[in-house]
């Protein structure tokens, strides 16, 4: 097991390598960050010391070996737009993503479970019906859209709730949260409701598919044979029995609800790091934008690699034919 | 040759639903193919889009003397037309880079299989890795190192799905692998790549027509999500993501058909092709067999 972990270690470490190093010549080939920093009108002089400030005359090696012994002590740089360090600005932005993508796997996680139940006792029922269609359109609609027509429906046409912002916010070991003020929460709603779209329609389909599998059991057989109602059957035996594959997928999904923050964002100018990135691509904010995809290309990593763990703990098998 | 298809086409008829959205899909990349002749107007023409025709609501009657159905938008744009054309460059896309997809990752998957043994455990390594990565996220990385432009965006869109067509190649290929006609093969002169190419792979196309369908609709959705987002096509050949990106500014005002019209055609093509997608997947699907 030792080993294993060892090997998996090596590798996530490989891989990391190869990201930085794909990320960096990648955000050094696009743009020329000069003609952002300095307006055009600066004098030579001023021109060439932003540019050895910045380092951005060396060799492109050098400064890839400077980028990597910052990258280990976690110095990302300063942002050249914003003009702050990299990793404090990403880090003032995180609450507001993790408030929103909580909200939201949350919610998907609440309704779905039941809904996807229901649809999965009773499989030709109309409402089942109806339920797995929305699943459908859950799917196949783009997040970016449903969006817009959340927006225009009730913000816009409507009048009920606001259509971007954070709100009112109320700091908390000073960080500020949207969701402890009633204004924050109204801010709130609608964003959580778009990214909680796609996990909703996925939850309904793993509790349906989970549940139409356990009511064939034994275990069903002879909850009812007991004389059990079928609320407490479902309630008690069914929800426990399915939740295991529900909580893998609940923890797995929390990366990649991250990556469909950034168009939600976009749409509710919510101020997280999928807005600070969209950002910074268009203003060719590069040091924020090495910073972001080496984090999250290091979150995604760290996921593998504990997922990795988890099976081959949990499962001999997989240490062999993995290995 | 012509029975299989027709097997395949007697089942695919018993799904009403499925026949719909696949009349659907033809008509629309019809309609797409047949934009030029169909639309009143050239929307990519800088010299036809007049001003003073920006931004009127459906049924306006612009200075070209025909009637905008679907509104203008804010470069005075006819909107149906531009809906025509951004759907042929959306479908476009969404072919391209799902059957660049498609072979890319069906020789890495068949190569691996064939391979075996080292070669085989990097490359799926690599898959599995990427399978990890959301694809929208991928996307969106390599729109952003790569640029604008119509063949950097098939490029990202074709690196963020390929793995999909892997993963499902090498699947089938392995199986194939290990039969006795692969070895028959083998035990003639013939080389790797003919063995590879004309043996194993015919083999393994259901599953991978299966992918394909759903990949291309992916396709289509994240070339309309990249663009929303200011990552795609430059502004002046608007896809359909980019036309509902530019009313989207325009809709807290009321002016909703700018984005909403192009959403729903996109959102029609998507769901139809899905629709079929989930059809032919319950067909090739051996477990659902009777």
């Amino acid at each position: 097991m030792l080993g294993f972990v060892i090997q998996r270690l090596l590798q996530a470490f490989i891989v990391m390598m190869v990201i930085s190093f794909l990320v960096f010549l990648g955000v050094y080939a696009i743009g020329n960050p000069i003609d952002v920093l300095i307006s055009p009108d600066a004098d030579q002089r001023v021109r060439e010391m932003v540019i050895r400030q910045y380092g951005l005359d060396l060799p492109l090696w050098q400064q890839y070996l400077g980028f990597l012994r910052r990258l280990i002590v976690g110095d990302f740089g300063r942002s050249f737009v914003f003009n702050m360090p990299v990793l404090d600005l990403i880090l003032s932005r995180v609450p507001a993503t993790l408030e929103l993508t909580l909200a939201a796997v949350l919610g998907a996680t609440l309704l779905g479970v039941p809904l996807g139940m229901y649809a999965g006792y009773k499989p030709d029922g109309l409402a089942s019906k109806l339920i797995m269609g929305l699943s459908i359109l859950g799917f196949s609609v783009p997040t970016f859209w449903v969006g817009l027509v959340l927006i225009l429906t009730f913000a816009v046409t409507l009048g009920w709730l606001p259509a971007g912002e954070r709100g009112d916010t109320v700091t908390v070991f000073g960080v500020p949260w949207s969701f402890l003020t009633l204004d924050g929460l109204r801010h709130l709603f609608l964003p959580a409701l778009n990214l909680a779209l796609f996990k909703l329609a996925m939850m309904i389909r793993l509790a349906r598919a989970g549940t139409r599998e356990v009511m064939l059991t034994d275990i069903v057989k002879f909850a009812r044979a007991a004389g059990q109602t079928e609320r407490t059957i479902l309630a008690r035996h069914v929800l426990r029995l399915i939740s295991i594959p529900l909580v893998t997928v609940f923890g797995l999904e929390f990366g990649s609800t991250l990556a469909f923050a950034v168009v939600t964002e976009t749409i509710f100018s919510w101020p997280g790091i999928g807005k600070l990135i969209i950002d910074s691509i268009s203003s060719l904010d590069r040091p924020v934008m090495v910073a972001y995809l080496m984090l999250v290309a290091f979150l995604f990593i760290m996921i593998n690699f504990l997922v990795d763990i988890a099976y081959a703990a949990l499962d001999p098998r997989m240490r062999v034919r993995r290995a | 040759m012509d029975q299989p298809f027709a097997r395949i086409w007697g089942e695919f008829r018993e799904n009403r639903v499925a026949v719909a959205a696949l009349a659907v899909v033809l008509a629309i990349a019809l309609v797409a193919l047949l934009a030029p002749l169909i639309a009143p107007q050239n929307p990519y023409d800088l010299a036809k889009l007049v001003l003073m025709d920006a931004r009127r609501p459906p049924g306006y009657v612009g200075s070209g003397g025909y009637v905008h159905i679907l509104g203008t938008d804010a470069q005075g744009r006819d909107l149906f037309s531009a809906i025509l054309y951004g759907l042929r460059i959306s479908i476009q896309i969404g072919v391209l880079a799902g059957m660049a997809a498609l072979v890319f990752g069906a020789l890495l998957g068949t190569s691996a299989a064939y391979f075996g043994g080292r070669i085989e455990a990097f490359i799926m390594r690599i898959v599995d890795l990427q399978l990890s990565f959301p694809a929208i996220l991928l996307a969106l990385m390599l729109a952003a190192l790569l640029g604008k432009g119509m063949a950097q965006l098939v490029a990202a869109l074709v690196a963020a799905q390929y793995a999909y067509f892997a993963r499902t190649a090498h699947g089938a290929a392995s199986v194939e692998r290990s039969k006795e006609y692969v070895e028959a093969a083998l035990s003639t002169p013939l080389p790797a790549a003919i063995v590879v190419l004309r043996h194993i792979l015919p083999n393994c196309l259901p599953p991978l027509i299966v992918v394909a369908t759903v990949q291309i609709a992916n396709s289509i959705s994240l070339e309309a999500t990249l663009s929303f987002l200011g990552l795609g096509l430059p502004p002046t050949e608007p896809s359909l993501g980019m036309l509902i990106a530019n009313g989207f500014q325009y809709m807290l005002s009321g002016r909703y058909w700018i984005s909403i019209y192009p959403g729903i055609a996109l959102i029609v093509l998507i769901v139809a092709i899905n629709l079929v997608g989930d059809q032919v997947r319950d067909q090739f699907n051996p477990r659902l067999k009777r």
